[in-house]
């Protein structure tokens, strides 16, 4: 009994080392969630936002929460849309596939009538079907795989981002046009995402003709060690290597290049323009190219927006935080604009009315892809990400 | 040929990763015959000590190299008392029931401690700080072997001498054996097998503990989920020489890596795991306990 008790206390102990050894812990967030209710009068208008809001992929989903909300309360201050006050709810998928379509079903069996969401393409393609059937008109804020829109498969879903095609194809003409390389070599995650970024560049360079792809490869992500794909991005005699993926697998690859004395050009895409990813790979961060969602830095709403989250939330906001903002103000525009949330009316409501957001003054085309937005390149610089082009 | 050795340095330093978190798996299996699911998230945990360690000290201007000690101690003292609970909580209680209760058990602990340090540190990837300096004379080899991967198959090695030199010749290492091979036996001459079991998971999270350190200080980051893919493969390199065996974890944590090494190298990236687990089926195929594992009639 005396060791039971012995483990207990450990126990506990051990708990308090590891809660006291990360000081700067950041407070609940979820605290505001009640006040946001008691205000409610009875009639309300759900907003869903779906996404990685925990799991090493939290960084890209949090920002497009904290955007509903600031978008949420402004129009609430204002009388809420047709007289509804907006309420966000949340929904964590940690960008698992198998996580997202629980997270649909969930806000469908909740009578959620418009959800911003889902943050990583493998993700918003597992839980799009659920919405599908139910109706649901779904915005992603960072969801860039081509075929969500372009197969034409999912007439319910919008986004407020490019996409990879694009995408692809302005990482390769970058490097191609400006770094002026001859031989890249393709990696990628083998992740819907990665693999999709991976093969709209290789097929741009393909056809552009400018350089060769002399590799084309994917990694497991959540690897130990990547040197065996080095040696042969070594052997191939590549000049760049442009990367399909996400921060974790970007930073662990760009680390041991440098370790075994490999420094060619790194161009990526938006899953490494992230603040995360300088973090992690610190100095070897330095000099990398990620392309990411053009910048809007002279928008005055852009501005603005900012401006209230450092109000509210304190701090920079995260990635895709402008495009989550976008994607709020669309959706509750066209709810306005269509008199309710009649399925059909939005959707015609969001193809049809030009709205003002941080991202631009936008609408939608008959795929769902928003019209005038498109993507940048940027650079880290002295551990920041700066625009190149 | 070049091409070859760097592959070949490639997959031993990846090996002996695997081995070196494989070595913690294969003991308590050997005693206890328990698959110790939660082994991997104690190599988390070591990792996120270290990293606590390693932060404070480095605010106090400490050498790098003392830091790595006194992070190495650090962590496997606390992970030591971590494996001594976990058993305590999860394990013995269930002592004498069938055998697939403690595994659930285990999995119940390992899923419990990923979310536990998600929730108390950060779902984020944290920065680790190189805490093995590089070795001047390393330099001429920086294209096939770095210094930290040199550090990682030292310690592998040695550890796997220390622990075989360990069960062989010390009086608590008889004790082990004798609980491995007949728990009640060895209990009614005299072992205390209590005391035995909490050694060995002390002694299996005390080696998660130095693989946790040394490892992330050679990636160079963590977060609350490595430890799932690390444990995985490391229990395959461990079933892989024959679960139980000490030089069979490390021998088939090399052999995974370099199948992983050469098939990324000749064929292709995209096909590395379907060849390592390839490789696995046919060596249980053709040798059910493994390339070391003893072929004994089972237990009745």
């Amino acid at each position: 009994m005396k060791a039971k008790w012995f483990a207990t206390v450990l126990g506990v102990v051990m708990a308090g080392l590891l809660v006291a050894g990360c000081g700067e812990k950041k407070e609940d967030k979820k605290a505001e969630a009640p006040k946001q209710e008691a205000a409610a009068p009875a009639k309300k208008l759900v907003l869903g936002v779906a996404g990685a809001q925990s799991g090493d992929l939290a960084s890209y989903g949090q920002p497009s929460v904290n955007a509903a909300k600031l978008v949420a309360k402004e129009i609430n201050a204002k009388g809420g849309v047709l007289g509804m006050q907006v309420e966000v709810l949340p929904m964590d998928d940690q960008c698992k596939p198998e996580l997202a379509t629980n997270a649909a079903t969930k806000l469908v069996s909740e009578k959620v009538s418009i959800v911003i969401g889902h943050i990583c393409s493998g993700a918003t393609k597992a839980a799009l079907p659920i919405y599908k059937d139910a109706k649901v008109i779904v915005m992603s804020p960072s969801a860039t795989s081509t075929e969500l829109t372009q197969s034409g498969n999912y007439p319910n879903f919008f986004r407020t981002i490019s996409y990879d095609l694009i995408q692809g194809k302005a990482a390769a003409e970058f490097a191609t046009a400006e770094l002026k390389v001859k031989k890249v070599a393709v990696i990628h995650d083998k992740g819907d995402y990665g693999k999709g970024f991976a093969e709209s560049a290789k097929k741009a360079l393909e056809d552009g003709k400018a350089a060769k792809v002399v590799l084309f490869e994917g990694i497991t992500p959540g690897g130990v060690d990547y040197s065996a794909v080095i040696q042969k991005i070594k052997a191939s005699g590549a000049d760049c290597v442009l990367f399909g993926g996400y921060h974790p697998e970007a930073s662990k690859i760009v680390i041991q290049m440098h370790k075994k004395g490999l420094k060619i050009a790194f161009v990526s895409d938006d899953g490494v323009k992230d603040d995360t990813f300088i973090k992690t790979a610190g100095a070897d961060a330095e000099g990398v190219y990620a392309t990411g969602p053009q910048i809007m830095a002279e928008n005055e709403l852009y501005k603005k927006a900012l401006a209230d989250h450092e109000k509210d939330f304190g701090g920079k906001p995260g990635a895709f935080f402008a495009q989550g903002y976008a994607a709020a103000q669309a959706l509750l525009n066209a709810v306005a604009k269509a008199g309710g949330t009649d399925y059909d009316k939005v959707v015609a409501a969001l193809r049809t009315e030009l709205v003002d957001t941080p991202v631009g003054k936008i609408k939608f085309d008959a795929k769902g892809d928003a019209e005038g937005v498109s993507f940048s390149v940027y650079q880290v610089k002295s551990g920041k990400y700066e625009l190149v082009k | 040929m070049e091409y070859f050795l760097q592959l070949f340095f490639g997959g031993l330093s990846r090996g002996s990763i695997y081995a070196l978190i494989a070595l913690g798996y294969t003991m308590v299996y050997g005693i206890i015959e328990l698959i110790n699911f939660a082994h991997g998230e104690i190599y988390m945990i070591g990792a996120f000590m270290g990293l606590i360690v390693a932060g404070v000290l480095t605010a106090q201007g400490w050498p790098a190299l003392s830091i790595l000690v006194i992070a190495l101690v650090v962590s496997v003292l606390y992970c030591a008392a971590y494996g001594y609970t976990v058993e305590k909580i999860a394990y013995k209680p269930l002592r004498g029931s069938q055998r697939l209760t403690p595994l659930i058990s285990a999995i119940g602990m390992s899923i419990l401690l990923q979310n536990y340090i998600m929730l108390a540190q950060t779902p984020d990837f944290l920065p680790f700080p190189r805490l093995i300096p590089d070795l001047a004379f390393m330099e001429r080899f920086s294209n096939f072997l770095g210094t930290s991967d040199l550090f990682i198959i030292v310690t592998s090695l040695a550890v796997m001498v220390a622990l075989t030199l360990f069960i062989k010749f010390t009086r608590m290492g008889k004790a082990m054996r004798a609980t491995a091979q007949n728990r009640k036996m060895a209990m009614l001459v005299g072992v205390n097998v209590d005391q035995v079991i909490s050694m060995t998971f002390m002694i299996g999270s005390s080696l998660a503990a130095v693989g946790g350190v040394l490892i992330a200080s050679h990636v160079g980051q963590i977060n609350f989920a490595i430890g799932f893919l690390a444990g995985i493969k490391a229990f395959t390199a461990a079933v892989l020489g024959g679960i139980g065996s000490i030089p069979g974890a490390v021998l088939g944590g090399l052999v995974l890596g370099w199948t992983e090494s050469f098939a990324t190298g000749y064929v292709s990236s995209d096909y590395e795991d379907v060849f390592a687990f390839l490789l696995l089926v046919l060596i249980l195929i053709f040798r059910p306990a493994g390339l070391l594992g003893k072929q004994r009639a089972q237990k009745v």
